[in-house]
């Protein structure tokens, strides 16, 4: 435990540096790149490590973010340091909901072997949709409002800002999700959902339960979603079902392709990309009045799989090609 | 002394208008290496499959230590002590080497999803365990030095080797090899050949041979049955069969002209 413990603080350096240095709404990108983080490596899990095609990443963000969002709307007074208690808390049990999610939904389609997978995770990612916006008592279609989440934090005159709160907590769970998975591959459980991957025959004449293997990673992942869709819930204080559509779970798959099916640190490297593209294509579109930012986005996208078919770092993690790289010019 | 511990009864397994397999019955005994043998299409590999739960029979029964296994997934049946090699090799191709053979081991190594997490003391343990074995079972078949290779650049013969090492790793009773010596040639066949007569003494190993080469099969097997168009022509000794007039005109006749 000394290894995830020791990166979390450092990182939390890097968020009081962020928290003196950025403006706020690059503070807000960092979050949402935080969150990305999240839903790309426990997509990873299905789609990369598992051999998988999920495509209802949304939908399984979505439960943990109302859940734990409406959860937390029956406990309102969780403002200041009490944050660093709670939203862990609740993240938590987002992540189970959706993990519960994960179960039903993967148990039946993950005995079949082929395609099943994707359509069954594409309509239930818009059934969850089309039931948030006829859920009253979550706001419809109007949206969730007044969620509770992280607030500046006054300690006699020393404030620690609703950013830093927010970053320590969508942190934690990035370090949690990167260990969990990183750890849980390189295990005989990994190795299961690795062997489904390669080869679903052999894999079982070798003694691998494929069906348990799959529903196995596939509710690991769909629990992590939660988390992030909890992060998300806590930190906007407002939840929109349209938030959750058909293109957050592609921009998922894209951050799993572009990174490389089965790279960890892959998928951290795109999500920076794929939530940031579009920010930073925004001054281009003043330029010429149109909305370009997704058509250079697409080209982007089909550059980067022609010059590096396999994702950015194919099946290796980031320091594998580094070492590679030093022995070669060495 | 001579105990079943494997029986096929009346297995048909049929493919829309295909019998591939007709009503074949056979045995194995605890410890012995058998044959299975016939020409291209017999459906030698479909009674493998049938063995190991790939397909399911169309009709008939198979009894493996006296208990059904029909019906049973492949895991299941490979849990019980029953694996298998395949003819057209299946390796995970981007798993390392020895993370082949540890895959086949997973089942035996017993902690929670989350113990790998904590790092548990007995996470740490069995996983020794498994390394060990797994560098061991390779060691056997001269792969221990490979064992960080991607599977899939191995050497071919090397790769029909590291199959029959996979499967050894599940723990076998019984183990089923399909074609093992496929490709290779008279030296590597002859090597081969003794390795798993040793494999056989060291995990006292029922075998189960699929093998083209007819000399081959007549110098180890202690018995052998043929298969001719899914039917069983002859079953007994190397002797009885090597004379037998049915398996020469459907085989050899075959075979030499
Ligand atoms: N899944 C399948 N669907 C349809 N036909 C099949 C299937 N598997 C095998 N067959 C057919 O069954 C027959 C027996 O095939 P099988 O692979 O068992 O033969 P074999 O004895 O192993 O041959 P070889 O020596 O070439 O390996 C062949 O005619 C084959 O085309
Ligand atoms: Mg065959």
């Amino acid at each position: 435990m000394r290894v995830p413990m020791l990166t979390f603080l450092g990182l939390m350096i890097l968020g009081v540096i962020a928290e003196f240095t950025l403006d706020s709404f690059v503070q807000l990108m960092l979050i949402y790149v935080l969150i990305n983080m999240i839903l790309g490596m426990s997509l990873n899990l299905v789609n990369g490590f598992t051999g998988q095609f999920s495509l209802g990443h949304a939908g399984f963000m979505a439960v943990g973010a109302y859940v734990s969002a409406y959860l937390s709307t029956l406990f309102p007074d969780l403002t200041g340091g009490m944050g660093l208690v709670t939203f862990p808390v609740l993240a938590l049990l987002g992540g189970l909901a959706a993990a519960f999610a994960g179960y039903l939904v993967g148990l039946p389609s993950l005995r079949l072997r082929g395609d099943y997978l994707a359509i069954v995770t594409l309509g239930f990612g818009e059934i969850i949709r089309v039931t948030l916006l006829n859920m009253p008592a979550v706001g419809g279609a109007r949206g969730f409002y007044g969620i509770p989440g992280p607030t500046d934090w006054d300690l006699g005159g020393f404030v620690i800002s609703k950013f830093l709160i927010g970053y320590a907590q969508a942190m934690f769970w990035v370090v949690a999700c990167f260990f969990v998975i990183w750890r849980v591959v390189r295990s005989a459980h990994g190795r299961a959902f690795l062997s489904v991957r390669e080869d679903e025959i052999a894999a079982e004449a070798m003694g691998v339960d494929t069906t348990k293997a799959k529903v196995r990673a596939f509710v690991l992942s769909s629990f992590f979603a939660g988390i992030a869709g909890s992060i998300f819930a806590h930190y906007a204080n407002y939840l929109n079902p349209a938030s959750f559509g058909f293109n957050r779970s592609i921009d998922a798959v894209i951050i799993v392709v572009l990174g490389g099916m089965g790279s960890l640190t892959g998928s951290l490297v795109a999500a920076v990309f794929v939530t940031l593209m579009p920010e930073l294509l925004r001054p281009l579109q003043e330029l010429v009045g149109v909305d370009v930012r997704m058509v250079v986005y697409s080209l982007c996208l089909i550059l980067l799989m022609i010059l590096r078919p396999k994702g950015l770092f194919g099946s290796k993690e980031v320091f594998e090609l580094v070492r590679k790289y030093v022995r070669k010019t060495s | 002394m001579s105990e079943k511990l494997l029986e096929a009864r009346t297995l048909t397994m049929q493919f829309g208008g295909l019998k591939a397999v007709n009503e074949l019955d056979f045995f194995v005994n605890r410890g012995e290496l058998m044959g299975l043998i016939g020409p291209n299409g017999a459906g030698k590999t479909t009674v493998f499959n049938m063995l190991t739960g790939v397909y399911q029979p169309t009709t008939g029964e198979v009894v493996f230590e006296g208990n059904p296994i029909r019906g049973l997934k492949p895991y299941q049946i490979a849990r019980q002590g029953l694996t298998r090699t395949f003819q057209n090799i299946r390796l995970f191709r981007d798993l390392s080497v020895i993370e082949n053979v540890l895959v086949a081991g997973s089942h035996l190594a017993r902690y929670g999803l989350m113990a790998p997490v904590f790092e548990t003391k007995n996470f740490r343990q069995l996983e020794s365990e498994q390394y060990e074995r797994a560098r061991h079972l390779l060691d056997i078949f001269g792969l221990e030095g490979k064992k960080d290779w991607s599977s899939g650049t191995l050497p071919y013969g090397e790769q029909r080797k590291l199959e029959i090492v996979r499967a050894l790793a599940t723990g076998p009773k019984m183990i089923c090899l399909d074609e093992p010596a496929a490709g290779m040639n008279h030296k590597e066949t002859h090597n081969l050949m003794e390795l798993i007569a040793k494999i056989r003494q060291e995990f006292s190993l029922t075998v189960l041979l699929i093998e083209h080469d007819m000399k081959l099969v007549m110098g180890i097997c202690e018995r052998i049955v043929v298969l001719d168009h899914g039917v069983k022509i002859e079953q007994g000794t190397p002797q009885v069969v090597q004379s037998s007039p049915k398996v020469i005109e459907a085989y050899l006749g075959v075979d030499e002209a």
